[in-house]
Protein backbone atom coordinates (compact mmCIF):
# COMPACT_ATOMS: atom_id res chain seq x y z
CA UNK A 1 0.00 0.00 0.00
CA UNK A 2 1.34 3.23 -1.28
CA UNK A 3 0.57 6.52 1.30
CA UNK A 4 -0.17 9.70 -0.04
CA UNK A 5 0.10 13.25 1.60
CA UNK A 6 -2.82 14.65 -0.36
CA UNK A 7 -5.12 15.50 1.87
CA UNK A 8 -2.87 15.93 5.36
CA UNK A 9 -1.42 13.12 7.06
CA UNK A 10 -4.18 12.92 9.53
CA UNK A 11 -6.87 11.78 6.81
CA UNK A 12 -4.32 9.77 5.14
CA UNK A 13 -3.85 7.49 8.50
CA UNK A 14 -7.50 7.16 8.73
CA UNK A 15 -7.76 6.30 5.23
CA UNK A 16 -5.05 3.85 5.92
CA UNK A 17 -6.96 2.53 8.96
CA UNK A 18 -10.54 2.34 7.58
CA UNK A 19 -9.19 0.31 4.69
CA UNK A 20 -7.46 -2.60 6.99
CA UNK A 21 -10.62 -2.11 9.66
CA UNK A 22 -11.89 -5.86 10.07
CA UNK A 23 -14.94 -7.37 11.59
CA UNK A 24 -15.94 -10.18 13.47
CA UNK A 25 -18.87 -11.74 12.70
CA UNK A 26 -21.17 -14.66 13.20
CA UNK A 27 -20.88 -17.18 10.32
CA UNK A 28 -24.91 -17.25 10.23
CA UNK A 29 -24.37 -13.77 8.27
CA UNK A 30 -22.15 -15.27 5.94
CA UNK A 31 -23.30 -18.72 5.33
CA UNK A 32 -26.15 -21.18 5.18
CA UNK A 33 -25.80 -24.92 5.64
CA UNK A 34 -27.79 -27.82 6.02
CA UNK A 35 -27.15 -31.50 7.37
CA UNK A 36 -27.70 -34.83 5.83
CA UNK A 37 -26.89 -38.16 7.40
CA UNK A 38 -25.58 -41.55 6.22
CA UNK A 39 -25.10 -44.24 8.62
CA UNK A 40 -23.17 -42.65 11.71
CA UNK A 41 -22.18 -39.79 9.38
CA UNK A 42 -23.59 -36.59 9.19
CA UNK A 43 -22.54 -33.77 6.24
CA UNK A 44 -22.87 -30.63 6.85
CA UNK A 45 -22.77 -28.48 3.72
CA UNK A 46 -21.96 -24.57 4.12
CA UNK A 47 -22.91 -22.48 1.29
CA UNK A 48 -21.89 -18.66 1.08
CA UNK A 49 -24.83 -16.52 0.51
CA UNK A 50 -22.63 -14.10 -1.96
CA UNK A 51 -19.46 -15.24 -4.29
CA UNK A 52 -17.75 -12.53 -2.22
CA UNK A 53 -18.29 -14.11 1.38
CA UNK A 54 -16.37 -17.24 0.01
CA UNK A 55 -13.06 -16.89 0.02
CA UNK A 56 -13.02 -15.51 3.99
CA UNK A 57 -15.31 -18.42 4.46
CA UNK A 58 -12.86 -21.02 2.62
CA UNK A 59 -10.05 -19.53 3.99
CA UNK A 60 -11.20 -19.58 7.91
CA UNK A 61 -13.32 -22.40 8.18
CA UNK A 62 -10.86 -25.27 7.65
CA UNK A 63 -11.29 -29.58 8.73
CA UNK A 64 -9.60 -28.46 12.28
CA UNK A 65 -11.59 -25.38 12.93
CA UNK A 66 -14.95 -27.09 12.11
CA UNK A 67 -14.15 -30.07 14.20
CA UNK A 68 -13.13 -28.03 16.98
CA UNK A 69 -16.72 -26.29 17.11
CA UNK A 70 -18.73 -29.69 17.25
CA UNK A 71 -16.16 -30.87 20.43
CA UNK A 72 -17.53 -33.88 22.20
CA UNK A 73 -20.45 -34.45 19.22
CA UNK A 74 -17.90 -35.27 16.18
CA UNK A 75 -16.25 -38.04 17.58
CA UNK A 76 -14.05 -39.27 14.38
CA UNK A 77 -12.77 -37.81 11.28
CA UNK A 78 -13.74 -34.76 9.46
CA UNK A 79 -13.13 -34.03 5.48
CA UNK A 80 -13.75 -30.87 3.86
CA UNK A 81 -14.97 -30.86 0.44
CA UNK A 82 -15.61 -27.91 -1.94
CA UNK A 83 -17.69 -27.07 -5.15
CA UNK A 84 -16.18 -23.48 -5.92
CA UNK A 85 -18.53 -22.27 -8.58
CA UNK A 86 -20.79 -22.63 -6.08
CA UNK A 87 -19.40 -21.11 -3.41
CA UNK A 88 -20.37 -24.45 -1.16
CA UNK A 89 -18.18 -26.29 1.39
CA UNK A 90 -19.31 -29.98 2.58
CA UNK A 91 -18.21 -31.29 5.34
CA UNK A 92 -18.24 -35.19 6.11
CA UNK A 93 -18.42 -35.92 10.05
CA UNK A 94 -17.73 -39.39 10.73
CA UNK A 95 -18.94 -40.69 14.15
CA UNK A 96 -21.25 -38.13 14.71
CA UNK A 97 -24.54 -39.09 15.30
CA UNK A 98 -24.36 -41.53 18.55
CA UNK A 99 -23.84 -44.62 16.05
CA UNK A 100 -26.55 -44.22 13.31
CA UNK A 101 -29.88 -43.15 13.76
CA UNK A 102 -31.44 -46.56 15.20
CA UNK A 103 -28.79 -46.67 17.84
CA UNK A 104 -28.58 -42.95 18.80
CA UNK A 105 -29.84 -41.90 22.36
CA UNK A 106 -29.82 -38.12 21.27
CA UNK A 107 -33.85 -36.93 20.98
CA UNK A 108 -32.50 -35.76 17.41
CA UNK A 109 -31.50 -39.31 16.19
CA UNK A 110 -31.09 -38.28 12.39
CA UNK A 111 -28.63 -34.97 13.23
CA UNK A 112 -30.72 -32.68 11.61
CA UNK A 113 -30.26 -29.52 13.87
CA UNK A 114 -26.28 -30.88 13.77
CA UNK A 115 -25.95 -27.97 11.10
CA UNK A 116 -26.85 -24.76 13.00
CA UNK A 117 -23.76 -25.27 15.52
CA UNK A 118 -21.98 -23.80 12.74
CA UNK A 119 -23.57 -20.88 12.55
CA UNK A 120 -22.26 -19.22 15.60
CA UNK A 121 -18.58 -20.13 14.48
CA UNK A 122 -16.93 -16.29 14.19
CA UNK A 123 -15.55 -15.30 10.68
CA UNK A 124 -12.76 -12.23 10.51
CA UNK A 125 -13.91 -10.08 7.34
CA UNK A 126 -12.33 -7.26 5.51
CA UNK A 127 -14.89 -4.39 6.99
CA UNK A 128 -15.63 -3.73 2.89
CA UNK A 129 -17.62 -7.16 2.73
CA UNK A 130 -20.05 -5.82 5.39
CA UNK A 131 -22.59 -5.10 2.63
CA UNK A 132 -22.45 -8.08 1.47
CA UNK A 133 -23.60 -9.37 5.42
CA UNK A 134 -26.93 -10.88 5.80
CA UNK B 1 -37.02 -32.78 -26.41
CA UNK B 2 -38.49 -32.26 -22.79
CA UNK B 3 -39.77 -34.40 -20.04
CA UNK B 4 -41.80 -33.16 -17.33
CA UNK B 5 -40.70 -35.50 -14.08
CA UNK B 6 -42.80 -34.57 -10.22
CA UNK B 7 -41.98 -35.63 -7.18
CA UNK B 8 -45.22 -37.62 -5.17
CA UNK B 9 -43.27 -37.95 -1.48
CA UNK B 10 -39.61 -38.25 -0.37
CA UNK B 11 -40.70 -40.55 2.27
CA UNK B 12 -43.41 -42.65 4.34
CA UNK B 13 -45.20 -39.54 6.94
CA UNK B 14 -44.33 -37.12 4.05
CA UNK B 15 -47.98 -35.05 2.75
CA UNK B 16 -49.69 -36.25 0.15
CA UNK B 17 -51.95 -33.00 -1.15
CA UNK B 18 -49.10 -31.87 -2.92
CA UNK B 19 -48.83 -35.28 -4.73
CA UNK B 20 -52.32 -34.65 -5.26
CA UNK B 21 -51.73 -31.02 -6.97
CA UNK B 22 -48.75 -32.21 -9.13
CA UNK B 23 -50.75 -35.02 -10.78
CA UNK B 24 -53.74 -32.91 -11.25
CA UNK B 25 -51.64 -29.71 -12.25
CA UNK B 26 -48.23 -30.83 -12.74
CA UNK B 27 -48.50 -31.74 -16.61
CA UNK B 28 -46.03 -34.48 -15.79
CA UNK B 29 -45.04 -37.26 -17.57
CA UNK B 30 -44.17 -39.43 -15.23
CA UNK B 31 -44.60 -38.76 -10.83
CA UNK B 32 -42.29 -40.67 -8.31
CA UNK B 33 -42.68 -41.62 -4.80
CA UNK B 34 -39.72 -42.35 -2.47
CA UNK B 35 -41.36 -43.59 0.94
CA UNK B 36 -38.51 -45.01 2.48
CA UNK B 37 -35.92 -44.80 5.10
CA UNK B 38 -32.50 -46.92 5.64
CA UNK B 39 -34.75 -48.97 8.17
CA UNK B 40 -37.52 -49.35 6.16
CA UNK B 41 -37.04 -52.47 5.41
CA UNK B 42 -36.53 -54.50 8.35
CA UNK B 43 -38.51 -52.16 10.51
CA UNK B 44 -41.01 -54.03 8.06
CA UNK B 45 -39.76 -56.99 8.40
CA UNK B 46 -39.69 -57.31 11.93
CA UNK B 47 -43.71 -55.81 11.98
CA UNK B 48 -44.59 -58.65 9.49
CA UNK B 49 -43.54 -61.07 11.47
CA UNK B 50 -45.26 -59.41 14.82
CA UNK B 51 -48.67 -58.61 12.34
CA UNK B 52 -49.34 -61.37 10.17
CA UNK B 53 -52.15 -58.77 8.90
CA UNK B 54 -49.52 -55.67 7.95
CA UNK B 55 -49.26 -55.80 4.13
CA UNK B 56 -45.60 -55.47 3.82
CA UNK B 57 -45.84 -52.25 1.81
CA UNK B 58 -46.28 -48.36 2.40
CA UNK B 59 -49.36 -48.21 5.11
CA UNK B 60 -50.16 -45.06 3.06
CA UNK B 61 -50.79 -46.45 -0.15
CA UNK B 62 -54.53 -46.47 -0.05
CA UNK B 63 -54.42 -42.82 0.60
CA UNK B 64 -51.40 -42.09 -1.84
CA UNK B 65 -53.05 -43.68 -4.85
CA UNK B 66 -56.43 -42.33 -4.01
CA UNK B 67 -55.19 -39.23 -4.40
CA UNK B 68 -53.31 -39.44 -7.47
CA UNK B 69 -54.46 -42.02 -9.64
CA UNK B 70 -57.43 -39.90 -10.80
CA UNK B 71 -55.56 -36.77 -11.82
CA UNK B 72 -52.58 -39.59 -13.67
CA UNK B 73 -55.32 -41.25 -15.60
CA UNK B 74 -56.80 -38.34 -16.97
CA UNK B 75 -53.46 -36.65 -17.43
CA UNK B 76 -51.33 -39.80 -19.11
CA UNK B 77 -48.79 -39.77 -16.15
CA UNK B 78 -46.96 -42.59 -15.52
CA UNK B 79 -46.04 -43.83 -11.88
CA UNK B 80 -42.67 -44.89 -10.45
CA UNK B 81 -42.92 -45.64 -7.04
CA UNK B 82 -40.56 -47.88 -4.03
CA UNK B 83 -43.96 -48.43 -1.85
CA UNK B 84 -43.73 -52.04 -2.51
CA UNK B 85 -41.08 -52.30 0.79
CA UNK B 86 -40.80 -55.98 1.27
CA UNK B 87 -44.01 -56.61 -0.54
CA UNK B 88 -44.26 -55.23 -4.30
CA UNK B 89 -46.57 -57.96 -5.20
CA UNK B 90 -48.79 -57.35 -2.42
CA UNK B 91 -48.25 -53.51 -3.50
CA UNK B 92 -49.27 -53.87 -6.95
CA UNK B 93 -52.36 -56.07 -6.68
CA UNK B 94 -53.49 -53.25 -4.67
CA UNK B 95 -53.14 -51.09 -6.73
CA UNK B 96 -55.04 -53.11 -9.02
CA UNK B 97 -57.57 -53.45 -7.10
CA UNK B 98 -58.10 -49.02 -6.80
CA UNK B 99 -57.53 -49.03 -10.46
CA UNK B 100 -60.59 -51.59 -11.16
CA UNK B 101 -62.67 -49.41 -7.96
CA UNK B 102 -62.37 -46.21 -9.99
CA UNK B 103 -63.23 -47.98 -13.52
CA UNK B 104 -60.00 -47.83 -15.09
CA UNK B 105 -59.38 -50.50 -17.34
CA UNK B 106 -56.21 -52.05 -19.04
CA UNK B 107 -53.36 -49.75 -17.32
CA UNK B 108 -50.48 -51.81 -16.64
CA UNK B 109 -48.99 -52.26 -13.39
CA UNK B 110 -45.62 -53.79 -13.00
CA UNK B 111 -43.37 -55.26 -9.87
CA UNK B 112 -40.01 -55.41 -9.32
CA UNK B 113 -38.91 -57.78 -6.94
CA UNK B 114 -35.26 -59.43 -6.10
CA UNK B 115 -33.48 -57.09 -4.22
CA UNK B 116 -34.75 -59.04 -0.41
CA UNK B 117 -32.13 -61.35 -0.15
CA UNK B 118 -32.00 -61.81 3.30
CA UNK B 119 -31.60 -65.64 3.60
CA UNK B 120 -28.61 -64.84 1.36
CA UNK B 121 -27.24 -62.19 2.82
CA UNK B 122 -24.26 -63.61 4.60
CA UNK B 123 -23.66 -66.02 1.48
CA UNK B 124 -23.05 -63.97 -1.00
CA UNK B 125 -21.56 -60.51 1.15
CA UNK B 126 -18.66 -60.13 2.64
CA UNK B 127 -17.38 -57.52 4.87
CA UNK B 128 -19.64 -55.43 7.14
CA UNK B 129 -18.39 -51.58 5.33
CA UNK B 130 -18.37 -50.32 8.74
CA UNK B 131 -16.51 -52.44 11.34
CA UNK B 132 -14.90 -54.21 8.69
CA UNK B 133 -15.85 -57.64 10.12
CA UNK B 134 -17.42 -60.48 8.45
CA UNK B 135 -21.18 -60.10 7.77
CA UNK B 136 -21.13 -64.11 9.53
CA UNK B 137 -20.71 -62.05 12.87
CA UNK B 138 -24.34 -60.86 12.42
CA UNK B 139 -25.97 -64.06 12.05
CA UNK B 140 -27.73 -64.67 15.11
CA UNK B 141 -29.40 -60.76 14.50
CA UNK B 142 -30.06 -60.51 10.77
CA UNK B 143 -34.04 -59.40 10.24
CA UNK B 144 -33.16 -58.59 6.64
CA UNK B 145 -31.00 -58.00 3.75
CA UNK B 146 -31.79 -56.04 1.05
CA UNK B 147 -29.68 -54.92 -1.97
CA UNK B 148 -30.19 -51.23 -3.62
CA UNK B 149 -30.95 -52.15 -7.07
CA UNK B 150 -30.85 -49.75 -10.02
CA UNK B 151 -33.04 -48.13 -12.69
CA UNK B 152 -32.48 -51.28 -15.10
CA UNK B 153 -35.47 -52.89 -14.07
CA UNK B 154 -37.61 -50.19 -14.08
CA UNK B 155 -36.76 -49.37 -17.60
CA UNK B 156 -37.45 -52.63 -18.60
CA UNK B 157 -40.61 -52.37 -17.03
CA UNK B 158 -41.57 -49.23 -18.68
CA UNK B 159 -40.23 -50.69 -22.41
CA UNK B 160 -42.25 -54.12 -21.52
CA UNK B 161 -45.61 -51.48 -21.43
CA UNK B 162 -45.81 -50.22 -17.84
CA UNK B 163 -48.22 -47.75 -16.57
CA UNK B 164 -47.35 -47.86 -13.08
CA UNK B 165 -44.25 -49.00 -11.89
CA UNK B 166 -43.31 -50.65 -7.91
CA UNK B 167 -40.11 -51.79 -6.37
CA UNK B 168 -38.66 -52.76 -3.35
CA UNK B 169 -35.77 -51.31 -2.29
CA UNK B 170 -33.96 -48.81 -5.16
CA UNK B 171 -31.48 -46.62 -4.68
CA UNK B 172 -33.49 -43.45 -4.12
CA UNK B 173 -32.36 -41.44 -7.35
CA UNK B 174 -32.61 -44.57 -9.37
CA UNK B 175 -36.80 -43.75 -9.23
CA UNK B 176 -36.35 -40.54 -11.33
CA UNK B 177 -33.65 -41.54 -13.56
CA UNK B 178 -35.01 -44.93 -14.90
CA UNK B 179 -37.80 -43.02 -16.98
CA UNK B 180 -35.47 -40.26 -18.25
CA UNK B 181 -33.33 -43.28 -19.48
CA UNK B 182 -36.42 -44.71 -21.13
CA UNK B 183 -37.63 -41.62 -22.78
CA UNK B 184 -34.17 -40.01 -23.81
CA UNK B 185 -32.42 -43.56 -24.95
CA UNK B 186 -30.08 -42.96 -22.35
CA UNK B 187 -28.46 -45.87 -21.58
CA UNK B 188 -26.12 -48.32 -19.54
CA UNK B 189 -22.82 -47.46 -20.38
CA UNK B 190 -23.30 -43.57 -21.19
CA UNK B 191 -21.74 -42.46 -17.69
CA UNK B 192 -22.29 -38.75 -18.59
CA UNK B 193 -26.05 -39.02 -19.39
CA UNK B 194 -26.39 -41.71 -16.61
CA UNK B 195 -24.76 -39.11 -14.36
CA UNK B 196 -27.21 -36.17 -15.33
CA UNK B 197 -30.52 -38.68 -14.44
CA UNK B 198 -29.18 -39.75 -11.10
CA UNK B 199 -28.19 -36.05 -10.27
CA UNK B 200 -31.91 -34.69 -11.51
CA UNK B 201 -33.27 -37.81 -9.35
CA UNK B 202 -30.68 -36.90 -6.34
CA UNK B 203 -32.29 -33.57 -6.63
CA UNK B 204 -35.79 -34.30 -7.16
CA UNK B 205 -35.54 -37.71 -4.00
CA UNK B 206 -36.14 -35.15 -1.33
CA UNK B 207 -39.01 -33.57 -2.42
CA UNK B 208 -39.86 -30.30 -0.77
CA UNK B 209 -36.44 -30.44 0.31
CA UNK B 210 -35.71 -28.16 -2.82
CA UNK B 211 -38.70 -26.09 -3.16
CA UNK B 212 -38.53 -24.66 0.35
CA UNK B 213 -38.77 -27.59 3.05
CA UNK B 214 -36.43 -27.91 5.41
CA UNK B 215 -35.10 -24.43 4.81
CA UNK B 216 -36.73 -21.57 6.47
CA UNK B 217 -34.62 -19.54 8.69
CA UNK B 218 -36.52 -16.28 9.77
CA UNK B 219 -34.63 -13.29 8.99
CA UNK B 220 -31.76 -14.97 6.55
CA UNK B 221 -34.15 -17.57 4.78
CA UNK B 222 -37.50 -16.46 4.41
CA UNK B 223 -40.14 -18.58 2.75
CA UNK B 224 -43.20 -17.08 1.21
CA UNK B 225 -46.58 -19.20 2.74
CA UNK B 226 -44.41 -22.00 4.29
CA UNK B 227 -47.46 -24.05 4.92
CA UNK B 228 -47.96 -24.89 1.52
CA UNK B 229 -45.18 -26.10 -0.47
CA UNK B 230 -44.97 -27.69 -3.12
CA UNK B 231 -43.10 -31.03 -4.39
CA UNK B 232 -40.75 -30.15 -6.90
CA UNK B 233 -40.59 -30.74 -11.02
CA UNK B 234 -37.74 -31.31 -13.23
CA UNK B 235 -37.87 -30.18 -17.05
CA UNK B 236 -35.16 -32.43 -17.99
CA UNK B 237 -33.81 -31.89 -21.78
CA UNK B 238 -31.77 -34.42 -23.39
CA UNK B 239 -29.07 -32.39 -23.79
CA UNK B 240 -28.53 -33.12 -20.30
CA UNK B 241 -29.51 -29.64 -18.32
CA UNK B 242 -32.94 -29.27 -16.01
CA UNK B 243 -34.96 -26.51 -14.90
CA UNK B 244 -36.24 -27.27 -11.73
CA UNK B 245 -39.50 -25.76 -10.78
CA UNK B 246 -42.87 -26.06 -8.56
CA UNK B 247 -46.65 -25.23 -9.11
CA UNK B 248 -47.28 -21.80 -9.66
CA UNK B 249 -49.53 -19.85 -7.07
CA UNK B 250 -47.86 -22.72 -4.14
CA UNK B 251 -45.57 -21.54 -1.01
CA UNK B 252 -42.01 -22.36 -0.76
CA UNK B 253 -39.31 -20.80 -3.02
CA UNK B 254 -37.02 -22.67 -6.22
CA UNK B 255 -33.87 -20.75 -5.72
CA UNK B 256 -30.42 -20.81 -6.17
CA UNK B 257 -29.96 -21.17 -1.60
CA UNK B 258 -32.85 -24.50 -1.89
CA UNK B 259 -31.08 -26.20 -4.85
CA UNK B 260 -27.26 -25.89 -3.74
CA UNK B 261 -28.77 -27.01 -0.18
CA UNK B 262 -30.14 -29.68 -1.64
CA UNK B 263 -27.35 -30.61 -4.18
CA UNK B 264 -25.01 -31.45 -1.20
CA UNK B 265 -27.88 -33.20 0.89
CA UNK B 266 -26.16 -36.44 2.27
CA UNK B 267 -23.37 -36.08 -0.86
CA UNK B 268 -20.02 -37.07 1.05
CA UNK B 269 -17.71 -35.97 -1.56
CA UNK B 270 -19.66 -34.09 -4.38
CA UNK B 271 -17.32 -35.51 -7.48
CA UNK B 272 -17.93 -39.31 -6.33
CA UNK B 273 -21.61 -39.55 -5.54
CA UNK B 274 -22.62 -43.54 -5.33
CA UNK B 275 -25.00 -44.26 -7.40
CA UNK B 276 -26.03 -48.28 -8.58
CA UNK B 277 -25.72 -47.28 -12.34
CA UNK B 278 -23.22 -44.32 -12.18
CA UNK B 279 -20.91 -42.19 -9.91
CA UNK B 280 -22.71 -38.93 -10.30
CA UNK B 281 -20.08 -36.25 -10.43
CA UNK B 282 -21.40 -32.86 -9.45
CA UNK B 283 -18.59 -31.28 -9.12
CA UNK B 284 -18.50 -28.88 -11.78
CA UNK B 285 -22.15 -28.04 -11.59
CA UNK B 286 -23.49 -24.70 -12.55
CA UNK B 287 -26.98 -23.55 -11.50
CA UNK B 288 -28.73 -20.26 -12.88
CA UNK B 289 -31.90 -18.59 -11.96
CA UNK B 290 -33.57 -18.48 -14.61
CA UNK B 291 -36.62 -17.08 -13.65
CA UNK B 292 -39.11 -16.87 -10.33
CA UNK B 293 -38.82 -20.17 -9.03
CA UNK B 294 -36.99 -21.73 -11.99
CA UNK B 295 -32.89 -22.91 -11.28
CA UNK B 296 -31.43 -24.38 -14.65
CA UNK B 297 -29.34 -26.94 -13.87
CA UNK B 298 -26.04 -27.80 -15.68
CA UNK B 299 -22.85 -29.57 -15.69
CA UNK B 300 -23.61 -32.61 -13.98
CA UNK B 301 -21.75 -35.69 -15.52
CA UNK B 302 -20.52 -39.31 -14.37
CA UNK B 303 -17.99 -42.34 -14.16
CA UNK B 304 -17.88 -45.63 -14.48
CA UNK B 305 -20.28 -47.53 -12.22
CA UNK B 306 -18.59 -49.71 -9.45
CA UNK B 307 -18.66 -53.16 -9.75
CA UNK B 308 -20.60 -54.06 -6.62
CA UNK B 309 -24.04 -53.01 -4.80
CA UNK B 310 -24.89 -51.85 -1.72
CA UNK B 311 -26.45 -53.93 0.77
CA UNK B 312 -28.02 -52.92 3.87
CA UNK B 313 -28.77 -55.61 6.49
CA UNK B 314 -31.04 -54.94 9.81
CA UNK B 315 -30.01 -56.26 12.69
CA UNK B 316 -31.71 -56.90 16.11
CA UNK B 317 -29.84 -54.90 18.62
CA UNK B 318 -31.75 -54.62 21.65
CA UNK B 319 -34.63 -51.70 23.59
CA UNK B 320 -34.15 -48.34 23.99
CA UNK B 321 -35.64 -47.27 27.05
CA UNK B 322 -37.07 -43.63 26.75
CA UNK B 323 -39.13 -40.92 28.93
CA UNK B 324 -39.09 -37.62 30.32
CA UNK B 325 -40.69 -35.05 33.24
CA UNK B 326 -40.61 -31.55 33.63
CA UNK B 327 -39.62 -28.53 35.88
CA UNK B 328 -40.85 -24.91 35.34
CA UNK B 329 -40.17 -21.52 36.97
CA UNK B 330 -37.20 -19.97 39.47
CA UNK B 331 -34.58 -22.84 40.13
CA UNK B 332 -36.16 -25.18 36.96
CA UNK B 333 -32.44 -25.55 36.35
CA UNK B 334 -31.34 -26.94 39.99
CA UNK B 335 -34.18 -29.04 40.72
CA UNK B 336 -33.46 -30.69 37.44
CA UNK B 337 -29.65 -31.14 38.36
CA UNK B 338 -30.85 -32.96 41.43
CA UNK B 339 -33.18 -35.06 39.76
CA UNK B 340 -30.64 -36.30 37.54
CA UNK B 341 -28.28 -37.34 40.82
CA UNK B 342 -31.70 -39.12 42.06
CA UNK B 343 -31.66 -41.19 39.04
CA UNK B 344 -28.57 -42.23 38.60
CA UNK B 345 -28.39 -43.37 42.21
CA UNK B 346 -31.77 -45.23 41.44
CA UNK B 347 -29.86 -46.61 38.13
CA UNK B 348 -27.57 -48.40 40.96
CA UNK B 349 -29.93 -49.60 42.69
CA UNK B 350 -31.92 -51.10 40.29
CA UNK B 351 -28.68 -52.54 38.60
CA UNK B 352 -29.61 -51.09 35.33
CA UNK B 353 -27.27 -52.70 32.90
CA UNK B 354 -27.51 -50.41 29.91
CA UNK B 355 -24.50 -50.00 26.94
CA UNK B 356 -25.21 -46.31 27.02
CA UNK B 357 -27.67 -44.23 29.41
CA UNK B 358 -28.00 -40.64 28.42
CA UNK B 359 -29.73 -37.98 30.95
CA UNK B 360 -30.02 -34.57 28.98
CA UNK B 361 -31.93 -31.28 30.32
CA UNK B 362 -34.35 -30.58 27.35
CA UNK B 363 -34.45 -26.75 26.68
CA UNK B 364 -30.78 -26.70 27.52
CA UNK B 365 -28.49 -29.24 26.04
CA UNK B 366 -30.71 -32.13 24.68
CA UNK B 367 -29.88 -31.71 21.24
CA UNK B 368 -26.11 -30.39 21.13
CA UNK B 369 -25.47 -32.45 24.31
CA UNK B 370 -21.60 -31.56 24.92
CA UNK B 371 -21.00 -28.83 22.66
CA UNK B 372 -23.78 -26.93 23.97
CA UNK B 373 -22.25 -23.42 24.96
CA UNK B 374 -21.82 -22.23 28.63
CA UNK B 375 -25.17 -20.39 28.81
CA UNK B 376 -25.50 -16.83 31.22
CA UNK B 377 -28.91 -17.74 32.17
CA UNK B 378 -30.81 -20.71 32.92
CA UNK B 379 -33.73 -21.45 31.32
CA UNK B 380 -37.31 -20.72 32.10
CA UNK B 381 -38.36 -24.67 31.68
CA UNK B 382 -36.50 -27.21 31.29
CA UNK B 383 -36.94 -31.35 30.70
CA UNK B 384 -35.42 -33.64 32.11
CA UNK B 385 -35.10 -36.57 29.15
CA UNK B 386 -33.66 -40.22 29.91
CA UNK B 387 -32.99 -42.56 27.49
CA UNK B 388 -30.71 -46.07 27.76
CA UNK B 389 -29.79 -48.49 25.15
CA UNK B 390 -29.75 -52.53 26.72
CA UNK B 391 -29.74 -55.86 24.86
CA UNK B 392 -32.79 -56.53 26.23
CA UNK B 393 -36.27 -55.16 27.06
CA UNK B 394 -36.98 -55.68 30.78
CA UNK B 395 -33.68 -53.51 31.04
CA UNK B 396 -34.89 -50.96 28.85
CA UNK B 397 -38.35 -50.81 30.92
CA UNK B 398 -36.19 -49.75 33.95
CA UNK B 399 -36.51 -46.32 32.63
CA UNK B 400 -39.87 -45.68 32.22
CA UNK B 401 -40.16 -47.42 35.63
CA UNK B 402 -37.66 -45.31 37.42
CA UNK B 403 -38.87 -41.57 35.79
CA UNK B 404 -43.06 -43.44 37.33
CA UNK B 405 -41.19 -43.08 40.83
CA UNK B 406 -39.94 -38.93 40.44
CA UNK B 407 -43.72 -38.99 40.75
CA UNK B 408 -44.18 -38.91 44.12
CA UNK B 409 -40.60 -39.93 45.33
CA UNK B 410 -38.76 -36.86 43.78
CA UNK B 411 -37.75 -33.69 43.87
CA UNK B 412 -40.40 -30.90 44.88
CA UNK B 413 -42.44 -28.83 41.83
CA UNK B 414 -41.87 -31.85 39.51
CA UNK B 415 -44.05 -32.11 36.19
CA UNK B 416 -45.33 -35.34 34.63
CA UNK B 417 -47.20 -37.06 31.98
CA UNK B 418 -49.71 -39.84 32.53
CA UNK B 419 -47.56 -43.05 31.02
CA UNK B 420 -49.78 -42.90 28.20
CA UNK B 421 -47.14 -44.98 25.86
CA UNK B 422 -44.81 -47.42 25.44
CA UNK B 423 -41.49 -46.06 26.79
CA UNK B 424 -39.25 -48.89 25.07
CA UNK B 425 -38.80 -49.41 21.69
CA UNK B 426 -36.54 -52.27 19.62
CA UNK B 427 -33.82 -51.32 18.26
CA UNK B 428 -32.96 -52.02 14.31
CA UNK B 429 -29.52 -51.44 13.41
CA UNK B 430 -28.59 -51.18 10.06
CA UNK B 431 -25.48 -52.74 8.53
CA UNK B 432 -23.70 -52.23 4.99
CA UNK B 433 -22.20 -54.40 2.79
CA UNK B 434 -21.39 -54.89 -0.58
CA UNK B 435 -22.68 -57.74 -3.14
CA UNK B 436 -21.05 -58.39 -6.85
CA UNK B 437 -23.63 -57.81 -9.47
CA UNK B 438 -24.09 -61.28 -11.24
CA UNK B 439 -25.54 -62.64 -7.37
CA UNK B 440 -28.31 -60.16 -7.91
CA UNK B 441 -31.25 -60.62 -10.41
CA UNK B 442 -34.53 -58.48 -10.11
CA UNK B 443 -38.00 -59.65 -11.41
CA UNK B 444 -40.72 -58.44 -12.97
CA UNK B 445 -44.10 -58.85 -12.80
CA UNK B 446 -46.83 -57.25 -14.34
CA UNK B 447 -50.33 -57.02 -14.15
CA UNK B 448 -53.58 -55.16 -15.42
CA UNK B 449 -56.43 -54.06 -14.34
Amino acid sequence: MVLTHQAGIGLSNHHILRKLRVLTVKLERVAHCRSGDKGNTSNISVIAYRQELYEPLKSQLNERQFQQHYAGVILGKVTRYSIDQLCALNFVCEGALGGGVSRSLCLDNYGKSLSSRILSFELVINAELEKYLK
Amino acid sequence: MTIRIGSGSAWWGDRISPAAANANLGKLQYLCFETMAEATISAAQVRKRKDPSFGGYDTWLDDRMNAVLPGCLANNTKIISNQGWINPIGAAERVIYWLKKIGAHGVRVAAINGGLITDDVIKNTDIILESGLPTSTLSDSIVSGEVYLGAAPIVEALKDGADIVITGRVADPSLFAAPLMYEFGWNEGDYHALGVANGIGHLLECGAQITGGYFADPGFKDIDKPWDLAFPIAEVTNDGTAVITKLDHTGGAVNLQTVKEQLLYEVHDPANYITPDVIVDFSATNLRQVDTNRVEVSGITGKKKTSTLKVSIGCVEGHIGEDMFFYAGEGAMRRARLAEEILRERFKIVNLDAEELRIDFLGHNAIHGKMTPDTASDPYEVAVRVAARCKTRSEAEKIGREVDGMAVSGVGMTGKRVPHQDRTREIIGVWSSLIKRELVSPTITFYES
